[in-house]
């Protein structure tokens, strides 16, 4: 319950931070700030939770699923895939609508999670850390394919820009999509003990009764919708589904259904943190999310990985 | 395929993808052109031998056949460099900083940067290797952010000069810059020629290395230097070569069956060189510049990564 | 000869070794056996200096170990452990042909070759010797690997759990081609096994560990004795004599 009051404590504060100054009282006596409440305040606010929550979430199915705690969307190639999926619908369909990237993307990413399971399983590799290795490989192809693109229709540098996270551009009406990802936390928790299962192996899942294939697309599906539906909104942020979950598995236990809401929880305070960090710093100007998360979960990374190393 | 007629096989499509790249349509200024060729043809080769030596023997310390040195995060760090430079300097850059310079300053970054990884992740006696890469996949990311921070605000002008950098290419030609890559390259594998025998062994693995006699962590660390400094150089003098190594080395275990890595290392490199050479033909004469050999490598070099991996250890 | 003193080492935060000592005998085979966990492989891989351990000393030749040129001690001490998952174009000949390296340092000479055939003479590997090891079996790999140690042709061979993957056939071979390069070649032999019987019938003496220390170092027919093993597996025994030596029977008792 802790988690609960500090993240309505930082959600409060980042709500009221920011250039045009807002307060509380304003709120009912300013139409303007008003608008600027909802329009862009709120929207952002909303994101940061369900995007933190999900990315978490969507992290802690890939570990389940894998049985790998190196593995998550930064290190799989799904957040590559997401943005070759938002490139290809913006060269191949111009005038693309949030929906048609939205889908674009989904796709990528799910199939290219897909080719990334298949390729786990091949590689039966006595070394955890090996896999990520080869995910991240995987997801530099991915990039290179989707810079073959872009070279060719001169947008390397827009490439860059768009799919950098990135919360200040988020505004009622684009953002929508981002609840989607609601639905997509319900579905993990009632999931969770099968995702374990799954990871165990096929045969162990089956001996169980469960089916493996029907299980692992569902949790894969599960893992696209959100990492697509945040890179369409926000553009890509690394690291946080592979540090929050191990951080709550670190401090909970590995038990699904007790850890997933305090994963859940702890991927909104991360962001909301960074994110109100990013605001302050230096103020007026932003410091984008993805850098404040790449350099704090970098290094956050870097913390776990020599922690392990013991 | 024996083994000797790979080889023969190997230079002579050498020489002949040579011969097309001197000499196809020259046009009327022959000695022009064939000058300016004959260094981007050196160039290639420099590259070359150095992606094939440092893969081949980065992939038998690493015990693997799928990563290569350019996980480590070099390139990263190469690309950052460069984007601070322009990011600083916007179109000033090439007048505060000379072509030599700043290859010199981005070896000598880059080496530094491989040297803090190795005394971080050699500094005790349980030396897994992968942790290393991890270690140096996660800076890289990390550089990589900064980089795309960086030149979403570097005006789009500047940034061609930085996009430049962020794709191999042997348009840009500097003589001086050649001769002090060559003369390294030669230096090093002067230098690494008579510990290649011992590769031969650390392929066995770790335990039976150290059970044979090896002065183990002593020759690791060569060979990682050694590394560092071909990865640099190469990096230096053309941009990113991702997914060169992966793709030569694979062909050649392929191809070529041996574990004698003193004759591996130079198949290797004229299977590289080939791919250069012939590579950048095609996207001169074929594709007419529309595209980068760096991409065409990419792609393919990628494929054969997938390949790889998904026919591996299935048996037993 | 081997000894060594309070060796201690520690995993995390679990004690795997707890400040042992002993002196291996010279020209014979100690077998080490235990329950799993006992610290068995974790000791042979001190002695062999493929670990580090955390407190004490490990003297070989009267030298500490740590004060030896590795290639100098590769000379004289070779280990096995478990023989890895190798991805790489050898033929049996090759393999073995490495157990030469120490000496030859990559230049065989005739007398090297000799050896590589006497290896693979001993352990019945002559058909298969220009087959790639990644076609072979298990067990052909195995004995391959331990041809590999053969050849290296050193005073004191170390073996964690050689006859893993072999067959009842190939396992008593390997031992009686132990106990002929003692005999014969005055070798000393340190074996973890994990089956008892081949300690029993093959050993001349026996250090027994059991949660990170020895409980037991002696002669063999001192230890396989009913009550001895109960205490170190925590299982009944019952000890048949049959020719001077000991059958250990521990199933359905």
């Amino acid at each position: 319950m802790v988690f609960v009051c500090i993240t309505f404590v930082l959600v409060w504060i980042s709500l009221f931070t920011g250039i045009k100054n807002i307060q509380f009282s304003e709120l009912f006596t300013d139409t303007e700030k008003w608008m600027f409440f909802v329009i862009s305040r709120i929207p952002r606010t909303l994101s940061l939770v369900l995007i933190g929550a999900g990315l978490s979430i969507a992290g802690f199915i890939m570990q389940q699923i894998s049985q790998n705690k190196f593995v998550s969307p930064t290190t799989a190639g799904a957040l590559d895939a997401a943005k070759m999926g938002i490139l290809f619908s913006l060269i191949f369909i111009p005038q693309a609508s949030l929906i048609s990237k939205m889908v674009s993307s989904l796709v990528f990413t799910f199939f290219s999670s897909l080719l990334f399971m298949l390729i786990i399983r091949r590689v039966r590799f006595r070394n955890t850390v090996f896999i990520p290795l080869v995910g991240i490989m995987f997801g530099n192809i991915l990039g290179a394919i989707a810079t073959f693109f872009a070279y060719k229709n001169n947008i390397v540098q827009n490439t860059q820009e768009w799919l950098l996270g990135d919360f200040s551009a988020v505004m009622q009406g684009q953002y929508e999509t981002i609840y989607l990802i609601l639905p997509i936390v319900v579905l993990t928790y009632w999931y969770a003990d099968r995702f374990t299962i799954v990871g165990m192996g096929d045969s162990f899942a089956r001996n169980l009764g469960l089916s493996y294939g029907t299980i692992v697309n569902v949790g894969l599906f599960a893992v696209s919708l959100i990492v697509s539906a945040s890179v369409v909104t926000v553009g890509a942020i690394p690291f946080v589904g592979l540090i929050i979950p191990n951080v709550a598995s670190m401090i909970f236990g590995d038990n699904l259904r007790k850890t997933l809401p305090y994963s859940a929880f702890l991927g909104a305070i991360f962001l909301l943190i960074c994110d109100i960090l990013g605001r302050i710093m230096i103020f007026p100007y932003e410091i984008p999310i993805g850098m404040m998360v790449g350099v704090i979960g970098g290094i956050a990374f870097l913390f776990l990985i020599v922690k392990k190393n013991r | 395929m024996k083994n000797r007629n790979i080889v023969i096989l190997i230079i002579v499509i050498l020489i002949l993808s040579s011969a097309f790249f001197m000499f196809y349509k020259t046009g009327a200024n022959l000695d022009y052109v064939l000058s300016r060729r004959g260094i981007r043809l050196a160039t290639m080769m420099v590259v070359g031998v150095s992606v094939a030596f440092s893969s081949i023997i980065f992939q038998t310390i690493t015990n693997n056949k799928i990563l290569t040195p350019s996980i480590m995060g070099y390139e990263s760090v190469f690309i950052l460099f460069q984007t601070i430079i322009v990011f600083l300097y916007g179109d000033r850059s090439f007048k505060v900083i000379s072509q030599e310079s700043n290859f010199f300053y981005a070896v000598i970054l880059m080496m530094l940067f491989s040297v803090l990884m190795y005394m971080v992740v050699f500094g005790k006696e349980k030396q897994n290797i992968f942790y290393l890469l991890l270690l140096g996949m996660v800076l890289g990311t990390l550089f990589q952010t900064l980089s795309q921070f960086m030149q979403v605000i570097i005006d789009p002008n500047e940034f061609s000069i930085v996009q430049n950098f962020m794709f191999v290419s042997f348009t840009k030609m500097n003589t001086r810059l050649l001769t002090i890559a060559s003369v390294t390259l030669i230096a090093s594998l002067i230098y690494v020629y008579r510990y290649l025998k011992y590769l031969d062994v650390i392929a066995l693995g770790r335990e039976h290395a150290i059970n044979l006699g090896l002065d183990y962590n002593k020759l690791i660390r060569k060979f990682l230097l050694v590394i560092s400094l071909l990865v640099s150089v190469s990096t230096a003098l053309v941009g990113p070569v991702t997914f060169l190594g992966i793709l030569v080395t694979n062909l050649t275990y392929e191809l070529f069956k041996s574990s004698k890595h003193r004759s591996m290392v130079w198949v290797c490199s004229g299977i590289a060189c080939i791919f250069l050479v012939a590579g950048q033909f095609l996207v001169e004469h074929i594709l007419k510049f529309s595209t980068n050999v760096s991409i065409v490598i990419n792609f393919i070099g990628g494929g054969v990564f997938m390949y790889t991996i998904l026919k591996t250890q299935k048996k037993r | 000869m081997i000894r060594f003193e309070n060796v201690a080492k520690k995993y995390r935060d679990t004690e795997v070794l707890k400040n042992i000592s002993a002196t291996i005998h010279h020209g014979k085979i100690t077998s080490l056996i235990g329950p799993n966990g006992a610290g068995k492989s974790t000791l042979l891989s001190i002695m062999s200096r493929l670990l580090k351990q955390d407190n004490g000393d490990v003297f070989f030749m009267d030298k500490n170990l740590s004060s030896f040129k590795n290639n100098e001690l590769a000379q004289h001490l070779s280990i096995l452990k478990q023989s890895n998952h190798l991805d790489i174009k050898l033929t049996v000949k090759d393999l073995v042909s490495f157990g030469r390296f120490p000496h030859s340092k990559g230049k065989m000479t005739s007398a090297d070759w000799e050896k590589v055939d006497e290896a693979l003479a001993f352990s019945q590997l002559q058909d298969l010797r220009d087959v790639y090891i990644d076609e072979l079996s298990g067990g052909q790999r195995q004995r391959a690997f331990i041809a590999m140690i053969i050849a290296q042709d050193t005073q004191y061979i170390l073996l964690d759990e050689p006859l893993n993957n072999l067959d009842m056939k190939h396992s008593v071979l390997v031992m009686k081609t132990l106990r002929r390069l003692v005999e014969d070649l005055g070798k000393t032999v340190v074996i973890v096994i994990h089956e008892v019987n081949f300690a029993a019938q093959y050993s001349d003496y026996i250090i027994a560990m059991k949660e990170g220390v020895i409980c037991y170092h002696d002669h063999v027919s001192q230890v396989i004795q009913a009550d001895v093993l109960k205490d170190i597996f925590d299982i009944d025994f019952d000890i048949i004599e049959k020719e001077d030596r000991k059958i250990c029977n521990y199933f359905n008792l």
